[in-house]
């Protein structure tokens, strides 16, 4: 009965607990319960963008460059297919059996694979490494034989920067580079469109107009797993390739002025005189862009940057020159317009026994014998020292200062498009007294008279200058990069209605002048000058008598200069040494500015040989041929402006 | 009451008459559920995992229906030799046991490794159920029969807090107290047991390994170290409430197929099934859970004998602490301990444990009419 009792007593006892411990089952339950509403049903959206953001990654793609054509749409910066072999780190498990396999296939150099160790340390360990950016068809081929030993490794398909003309038009070009962290600071483009392996340019074109020719990267969206590998495309957003640039530039002109120049250090603008269009802009020495799309070599370096002859320098633009004798049509001009001189001024030229004397200071004529009695029009013609020296001492400088900087020196010609462009120097008496905190001396003046001193100019604004000669004297925008809605009729009709406006009452002040307005106060004074410049040319006794041409087609007017590199001694003067017969960094450097046709003006050009010795004999020559060039080329120039319209 | 006095002499026939056909449907629903799931942690592959995990249903399965014809006496004759066995093997583990990621558990057994813990966590409830069956009522508060359990109970968990493996003996002491509980005793006991333990809570911390320390912090902030101790809780939380509603739709789980989840065929293994198919997936398998608790809990109710309903409520009560556990654990609503879902997880011991277990609620139910006596 005791067993019974206790039976049933433990039979009540136990399902009184089981009944706690049921209710307490069913409260967990619900606690579970409410959990999971909680995750799946309130925060559902927090989870699924977690859940995203674990699953899905993005790689941005480079996009390509526009890309830049000569006036004639031959391209001169293009976008080549390139065979490139990447490393995926997340696929790759053993990175440096990886990479000795791709050593001994493809040939790495030591340097080439410290610089890729050097990438792998800066990368994420999901992301790819370029290995090499350019492999020839052969070793990418090799490469595909062994891909599969090699973990990780993919034959690439890439495109990347191409210059045709390699060395023809670096200086215009440019050339590009990967992005560099003050690139990236300096241009918002650049930033906003950074991608790792993202060219920009680095130089000339390619760097000042970055902002047209790179484009819009793409965005190809991957669903990775939890160790970054990835394991297929969601979407691809396409990459947008950069706008196409046009330039001014006419490559036939350019490659033949760049062969005038071979083996010679110098520079040869050529310019249309009324857009200001240049055409041609060549520099010497000059070197290949496309060593430099990947990186430059040690050796490649060294042997550019070691060259005496400085072909890094943009001659055209960057390279600061006495202008010599090419000034003396602008001096004559200024003081034709100031009324200091009349053309019929007669000064006698008597030779080296009886030189121009200032203060007991001597200036010599560079003629040994003397030029005889000079007027102004045999001055400009024969380039007499003498007569510029009186002329000069006669303007003043500062009055001869307003006109050259009103012509195009002192200032930079294109402004923005490069950024190693000088500007030069155009001297005058406050000039002086602020910069050196010096008095001027009248002898200054005088050398200054025959371009020599303080005055420093560029060849291309020596072109400049003698463009707004020859085009009447008008003021004019060079520029490079062809703009569409530029109206050649239009200028030209602006010009004629200028010509018959009457000159502004204080002309002759140092003041702006507004485009296409005219610079001079008479137009016959620019007449004289442009007919001396003829009788330079195309007269006997004219210093560039002999590069002239007898069809009148491609007749032209020009001027030498020679401008000395250091200061002539008596002892010099005594030994009247031959050009090759002087130390080369001794020998003066040639000078040569010209207009063409005479008689219908329309295109100017500069020459500039670096101690090239006198500007007849070694500048002028190849004015000449690149006129002829020029010329014949013109009536499809205008063939091409037209078709340029129409479109 | 005519079975009564033929309790020895069952036919067959009444034998498979008295078996619990809903339950066994529950175990092959539940098992089938489990099966697609790992099937699932393969991406869908028929490979490895899926092949095993089937392979492990179908044989233990297989012994829960043949263990299930065993007498209920017969479990209670060979309880204390049944937790004896299980001894004998935790013991084993220290010196032939084979380690993994830092802890020993297993004995190889060449067809598979045994967990003898998993083993542990049902022979203490029948050594238990049989320790109660013939105490009365009036000693179950005298201090020997009071002590007597709690060292049965501290053996088997200090083994396998030593293993480690805290999850496993947080377990086997929640099924003995549980029982314990059934059985009676006073609830001032349990009372000022919980008091104790809260008091001493600082210095039981305060042994705890480092990773099962870090595991506590995370718990209350997994933020502290996403990458490390909180990358399982933080996945899993995501996996469960990216789910939404509907589930991602089986095999498209992305958490777990682009392996950003751990462990996802053992422990996690309802995360990914709820990544799968949502809060009314999750909803249903609990629901199944709950019926199969329930279902256990009825055959208790059926019994005569106090051993097999003690049994029955007992591991009743296990159960339902295995599945909270494991659930409250992947939601995060408890730390990171390690303790499998039954028969979801991938997992051999596991298995065999629940099935064994199963199968004594079966043989309860098939010979509910037998009296065991003292």
């Amino acid at each position: 009965m005791i067993k019974r009792n206790n039976n049933l007593d433990k039979n009540k006892t136990i399902n009184r607990r089981l009944f706690i411990l049921g209710t307490a089952k069913a409260g967990l339950l619900g606690l579970i319960t409410s959990r999971l509403y909680n995750l799946q049903i309130s925060e559902k959206k927090k989870y699924e963008l977690l859940s995203d953001k674990n699953r899905f990654r993005e790689w941005k793609t480079p996009p390509k460059r526009g890309v830049i054509t000569d006036f004639y749409n031959n391209v001169i910066a293009d976008n080549k297919r390139v065979y490139q072999v990447h490393l995926s780190l997340d696929e790759t498990k053993d990175f440096n059996n990886s990479i000795f396999k791709l050593k001994n296939i493809i040939n790495l150099s030591d340097d080439e694979l410290s610089k890729i160790y050097e990438k792998k340390q800066k990368i994420k360990p999901w992301d790819t490494i370029v290995v090499s950016e350019n492999l020839s068809w052969e070793k990418f081929s090799k490469l595909n034989l062994y891909l599969h030993e090699i973990e990780g490794a993919k034959p690439v398909l890439s495109t990347s920067r191409y210059y045709p003309y390699s060395n023809d038009l670096v200086h215009i070009v440019g050339y590009v580079g990967d992005a560099s962290p003050d690139d990236i600071i300096k241009n918002e483009k650049i930033e906003k469109n950074f991608v790792p392996g993202l060219k920009v340019g680095k130089i000339g074109i390619e760097n000042s107009t970055d902002q047209i020719l790179i484009g819009n990267y793409g965005i190809k969206r991957y669903e990775v797993n939890s160790s970054g590998k990835k394991i297929r495309e969601i979407s691809y957003k396409k990459e947008t390739q950069g706008e196409n640039l046009r330039t001014t530039i006419d490559l036939e002109a350019q490659k033949l002025a760049q062969k005038l120049l071979e083996n010679k250090a110098g520079s040869i603008c050529a310019m249309d005189i009324y857009s200001g269009e240049i055409i041609a802009m060549a520099s010497s020495p000059t070197y290949d862009p496309n060593k430099f799309t990947y990186g430059i070599n040690k050796k490649d370096w060294n042997e550019i940057k070691n060259n005496k002859l400085r072909p890094l320098v943009n001659k055209s633009i960057a390279g600061l020159y006495s202008p010599g004798s090419t000034i003396k049509p602008l001096v004559a001009l200024a003081a034709l317009e100031y009324g200091i001189i009349n053309p019929n001024l007669k000064i006698k030229c008597k030779g080296h026994d009886h030189p121009y004397e200032l203060y007991g200071q001597k200036y010599h004529c560079w003629k040994k014998n003397g030029h005889g009695i000079m007027s102004l029009r045999n001055a400009i013609k024969q380039s007499c020292d003498i007569y510029f020296y009186e002329v000069a001492r006669l303007l003043g400088v500062d009055r001869l200062s307003i006109i050259a900087k009103r012509y195009g020196l002192g200032s930079k010609v294109l402004e923005n498009i490069f950024s190693e462009e000088k500007k030069g120097l155009v001297p005058s008496t406050k000039w002086k007294k602020q910069v050196l905190e010096q008095s001027w001396y009248l002898g200054e003046t005088v050398i200054t008279g025959i371009g020599q001193g303080y005055i420093q100019t560029t060849p291309l604004q020596l072109c400049l200058m003698t463009a707004q000669l020859a085009n009447g004297g008008f003021k004019i925008k060079p520029n490079i990069i062809y703009n569409s809605n530029f109206n050649y009729e239009e200028i030209l009709s602006k010009i004629e209605s200028e010509k018959n406006k009457p000159s502004k009452a204080n002309i002759l002040k140092d003041k702006n002048i507004n485009l296409y307005e005219k610079l001079y106060k008479n137009p016959k004074n620019i007449k004289i000058v442009l007919d001396a410049m003829y009788g330079s040319t195309n007269e006997q006794f004219g210093t560039s008598y002999r590069s002239r041409h007898v069809d009148k087609k491609y007749r032209y007017a020009g001027k030498t200069g020679t401008s000395q590199v250091r200061r002539i001694t008596d002892e010099d003067r005594e030994l009247d040494l031959d050009t090759s017969e002087i130390e080369y960094k001794n020998r003066d450097h040639a000078l040569f500015v010209a207009f063409a046709p005479y008689d219908k003006p329309k295109y100017a050009i500069s020459v500039l040989v670096e101690h090239g010795g006198s500007g007849s004999k070694a500048a002028a020559p190849l004015a000449n041929k690149l006129i002829k060039k020029i010329i014949d080329r013109d009536k499809d120039r205008e063939i091409k402006r037209k078709e340029l319209k129409i479109i | 009451m005519i079975y009564s006095t033929l309790n020895s002499n069952y036919s067959f026939v009444d034998k498979l008459k008295s078996v619990d056909y809903f339950l066994i449907f529950l175990v092959l629903l539940i098992g089938a559920i489990s099966v697609f799931s790992i099937h699932s942690t393969e991406s869908g592959d028929f490979s490895f995992y899926t092949k095993n995990h089937l392979i492990r249903l179908i044989a233990f399965f297989s012994l829960f229906l043949a263990l299930s014809f065993v007498r209920v006496s017969t479990w209670y004759r060979h309880a204390y030799i049944f937790y004896l066995f299980g001894l004998l093997l935790l013991l084993l583990v220290i010196f032939f046991g084979i380690s993994a990621s830092g802890s020993k558990r297993w004995i190889n057994l060449f067809v598979f490794n045994l967990q003898p813990s998993e083993l542990m966590k049902i022979a203490v409830i029948v050594c238990f159920a049989r320790y109660y069956h013939r105490i009365q009522s009036t000693d179950i508060e005298s201090y020997k029969y009071l002590l007597q359990p709690i060292i049965l109970l501290l053996i088997p968990c200090y083994l396998v807090i030593t293993q480690p493996d805290l999850g496993t003996a947080i377990l086997i002491a929640g099924s003995g107290i549980a029982i314990i509980w059934l059985a009676g005793l006073n609830i001032k006991y349990f009372i000022y047991s919980g008091l104790l333990l809260l008091v001493s809570l600082p210095f039981i911390i305060s042994i705890l390994k480092p990773y099962q320390k870090s595991r506590i912090l995370t718990f209350f902030n997994p933020e502290r170290d996403p990458l490390g101790a909180g990358y399982q809780i933080i996945q899993s939380k995501i996996a469960i409430g990216s789910g939404g509603m509907h589930g991602k739709g089986f095999l498209q789980g992305t958490q777990s197929y682009l392996e950003f989840l751990p462990e996802k065929h053992t422990d996690f293994i309802f995360t990914l099934f709820s990544e799968e198919f949502g809060f009314i997936g999750s909803i249903l398998l609990i629901f199944l859970y709950a019926l199969l608790i329930y279902r256990i809990i009825k055959i208790g109710f059926s019994c005569r004998s106090f051993f097999a309903k003690l049994y029955c409520f007992g591991f009743s009560t296990a159960l339902f602490l295995y599945v909270f556990v494991n659930i409250a654990m992947v939601v995060g609503l408890l730390p990171i301990v390690g303790a499998p879902l039954p028969i979801m997880s991938y997992g051999g011991s596991s298995m065999l444990s629940i099935m064994i277990g199963l199968s004594i609620v079966m043989s309860c139910k098939i010979y509910s009419q037998e009296i065991i006596s003292n």
